[in-house]
């Protein structure tokens, strides 16, 4: 491999040596990224000053192999892909495999460990990290190192792509979006609709499906903000804080029941997203971003310092919970009032609430998601893709951008209203905690990782974001890790997101030439 | 005749830069009105004046007897003109027929269908690829749908810039035919920005020649095409 470093006299540095370079920048870039994180963990306990202790073994590791893996890569970009396969295999093989091994004879071996006695402690494969995720991690990094190998094997076997294969390439991936996305929505839709009743279902996991529903519609409104017109908004769970405030003071304060509030809880995030669009919308791309960044902090920082109205810090607790259209779910019902075991003549449980909810969500979500598919196809919802293209051509054709881009915010602010007083009804309690900048992060990661634009990539990534996270929950801290992992993963396999395509907005009789209005979409 | 369109005195600025200084172009209705001109001799910027973007500073715009100068664009544009902007913008990720939707949207719904068989009578080939993204189009038929797109609103003045831009010779030929076309049998006046002298002065009742933000001449197509003056400097140096 090292053969051209012999012919010396040459200026350009052989693939060994830009390597070795490389190898030790990165060696550098790891150590200073972990000396501190990671060398040193910090111990509280009850009654001692705090202490730490070193992990000096894992940065050296880390020290050992990821400059390896920098090496292995350099070769495949410089068309030589068989040390990444082998090498990156092996590691991928011994890394993962030895840490599942591991994870398996802790989860399988250790309850029995009294039985069979101290030989059973561990699986035995010594591995470099004391943690097994952090060796499964490790190896998945090698596995990534594999699939680079691959490609670039495809690559040398087939040769570059011409603009004409790629442009073809990727109608094939959105036509292949499509259908998936022609079988996976009706089938979400329906396990989304069956799923209570079926055996496995039990209090938490239809908890976990109402949560992730809230952010299926969120994600919807948003894409409506951003898949649709285009408007990069990073201050979305205002709109999400309004709502959820507006319920939770309409009826602490007014006595207003759920039904009643929502509409105007929809509408006062309207009303606030006007408010917010109507200064920032003649700003575009990154600078429209940061405004709403701002924006977004600034209701949070309100909701914190305006104590007489919002409580504070401590927020607004005691928000009446969800009725049955005005029938409560109270085990006890007040004299002379009917609740809802006793309307239907059931058993008391508290999982009729819990599933009324999980309902309730799932009927917003999925008026959000009709909302959305309409207005794609009006006149508005046109405008909204155009303005996104190319606003000046927009303008040329004598449509109006600021106006229709308000309507964009105002819609998507509207449904993150819709959401946020669910949350407060579901929760009884909210405090400024809720909405903070990393809920605007993570909704607007669903949308961007779904597809900007696809609705049944929205519901996907929202599982993914925001199930994979409840799941995980046993690998405490290093769930966000895999969270990051996982965004990294799409963005590097679709980066145009998970189920990315575009349905054109109308169809045309064969021949005919006439535009017709699909399901009939121009007419309303 | 009196004048459909009447620029007197535009003056247009990009921050101290003047762009115009002190246009006068009168377009009567039914005619073709060419304005040719060196590349930043500001006809673009004229075009784009009497769109509103940017707003002239002095001067003023008179539109079917209405005073259009300081009006946004959009109010504009649905006043019964419509453009067919330079580097021609088409919405790339949109299909044919969405762009043509695009350019109906502030028209009446109800005549969608109509228009759209009357710009595919036009532009056959456009037809061929109404399911087609905007973006996959050869540049010839990108600018036949930009001038589509255009016709949609259903103007009655049509205002093209450089619509021969980057096309190969048999596609502009056929460009300006369609212009005369429209003009003739949709009876919508032109108002055309050239490079290309020639073809535009050929086709043109009458033409402007501007200079450094300046009307420099001014007289019918075929007259100035036999203005030795016009003939130097934009006919023997430049196309042929």
């Amino acid at each position: 491999m090292a053969t051209l470093t012999m012919t010396g006299a040459k200026p350009v540095p052989s693939t060994m040596q830009i390597a070795i370079k490389e190898a030790f920048l990165t060696a550098f870039l790891v150590f200073m990224l972990s000396f501190l994180m990671i060398g040193f963990e910090t111990q509280a306990q009850q009654g001692q000053p705090l202490s730490y202790v070193t992990r000096f073994a894992a940065i050296v590791w880390g020290i050992i192999l990821v400059p390896l893996g920098r090496i292995l890569i350099v070769f495949n970009r410089h068309g030589r892909p068989m040390p990444a396969l082998i090498g990156g295999g092996f590691a991928f093989l011994y890394l993962f495999g030895g840490a599942v091994i591991a994870i398996l004879f802790d989860v399988l071996v250790i309850p029995f460990n009294d039985y069979f006695g101290e030989a059973a402690g561990a699986a035995g494969i010594p591995l470099p990290f004391a943690d097994p995720i952090v060796d499964a991690i490790f190896g998945l990094g090698a596995l990534y190192i594999v699939i680079l190998g691959i490609q670039t094997m495809r690559h040398t076997a087939h040769g570059e792509l011409t603009l004409a294969q790629r442009e073809a390439k990727e109608a094939r991936t959105a036509l292949r979006a499509k259908q998936i996305s022609m079988v996976l929505g009706p089938a979400l839709l329906v396990t989304a609709l069956v799923l209570p009743f079926t055996p496995w279902s039990d209090r938490v996991l239809v908890e976990t499906m109402t949560l992730i529903l809230t952010y299926v519609m969120l994600g919807w409104g948003l894409n409506i903000v951003v898949g649709l017109a285009g408007l990069l908004d990073l201050g979305y769970v205002a709109f999400y804080a309004v709502g959820a405030y507006s319920y939770a003071k309409l009826a602490t304060e007014f006595g207003l029941d759920f039904w009643a509030s929502l509409p105007l809880a929809g509408a006062f995030a309207a009303f606030f997203g006007v408010v917010l669009g109507f200064p920032v919308l003649r700003l575009r791309g990154d600078y429209l971003a940061i405004v709403t960044l701002g924006f977004g902090e600034m209701i949070r920082i309100t909701l914190i310092n305006w104590q007489a109205f919002t409580g504070g810090p401590n927020g607004i607790t005691g928000i009446p919970r969800m009725t049955f259209f005005g029938v409560p779910f109270d085990r006890t019902p007040e004299e002379g009032t009917q609740a809802f075991h006793t309307l239907f003549g059931l058993e008391y449980s508290t999982m009729h609430r819990i599933l009324f909810l999980y309902y309730v969500i799932l009927g917003l979500a999925l008026i959000t998601n009709f909302f959305t598919i309409r207005l794609r196809k009006l006149p508005i919802g046109r405008a909204w893709e155009a303005l996104r293209e190319d606003e000046t051509a927009c303008r040329a054709l004598g449509i109006n951008p600021t106006n229709t881009k308000l309507t964009a915010f105002a819609l998507g602010a509207m449904m993150a209203g819709f959401a946020g007083s669910f949350f407060a009804v579901r929760q009884a309690f909210i405090s400024p905690e809720s909405f903070v900048f990393l809920e605007s992060a993570v909704i607007l990661a669903i949308v961007v990782l779904g597809g900007m634009g696809s609705q049944v990539g929205v519901a996907l990534a929202a599982v993914l974001l925001i199930g994979l996270p409840e799941v995980m929950r046993e690998l405490s801290l290093y769930r966000m890790l895999a969270f990051g992992a996982v965004m990294v993963l799409i963005m590097l396999w679709r980066p145009r997101g998970l189920l990315a395509h575009r349905e054109p907005t109308i169809l045309l009789r064969r021949g005919g030439g006439k535009a017709k209005p699909r399901k009939a979409g121009a007419t309303a | 005749m009196t004048a459909m369109l009447r620029i007197s005195g535009v003056r247009t600025f990009y921050g101290h830069i003047e762009a115009l200084k002190g246009v006068d172009v009168e377009v009567a209705e039914g005619e073709i009105v060419t304005i040719i001109g060196a590349n930043g001799a500001g006809k673009s910027t004229l075009l784009m004046t009497i769109c509103g973007s940017p707003q002239a500073r002095d001067g003023s715009v008179v539109f079917e007897g209405q005073e259009i100068t300081r009006q946004p664009t959009f109010e504009i544009m649905r006043k019964g003109i419509a453009q067919a902007p330079e580097g021609r913008r088409i919405f790339p990720r949109m299909s044919v027929i969405e762009n043509l939707k695009m350019g109906a949207i502030t028209s009446d719904p109800k005549y969608f269908d109509e228009d759209v068989e009357k710009v595919f009578a036009i532009f056959p080939r456009l037809k061929e690829r109404q399911a087609q993204r905007g973006g996959t189009l050869s540049g010839g038929e990108q600018q036949m749908l930009a001038i589509a797109r255009a016709l949609m609103s259903r103007p009655r003045l049509l205002l093209l810039d450089e619509p021969s831009l980057g096309l190969a010779p048999l596609i502009v030929k056929q460009i300006f035919q369609v212009i005369r076309e429209i003009n003739e049998q949709q009876k919508v006046t032109v108002l055309l920005v050239e490079q290309n002298a020639n073809h535009a002065l050929k086709l043109a009742d009458r033409g402007y020649v501007m200079v450094n933000g300046r009307i420099t001449l001014s007289g019918g197509g075929a007259e100035l095409l036999a203005n030795p003056e016009v003939r130097a400097a934009y006919l023997e140096g430049g196309h042929h």
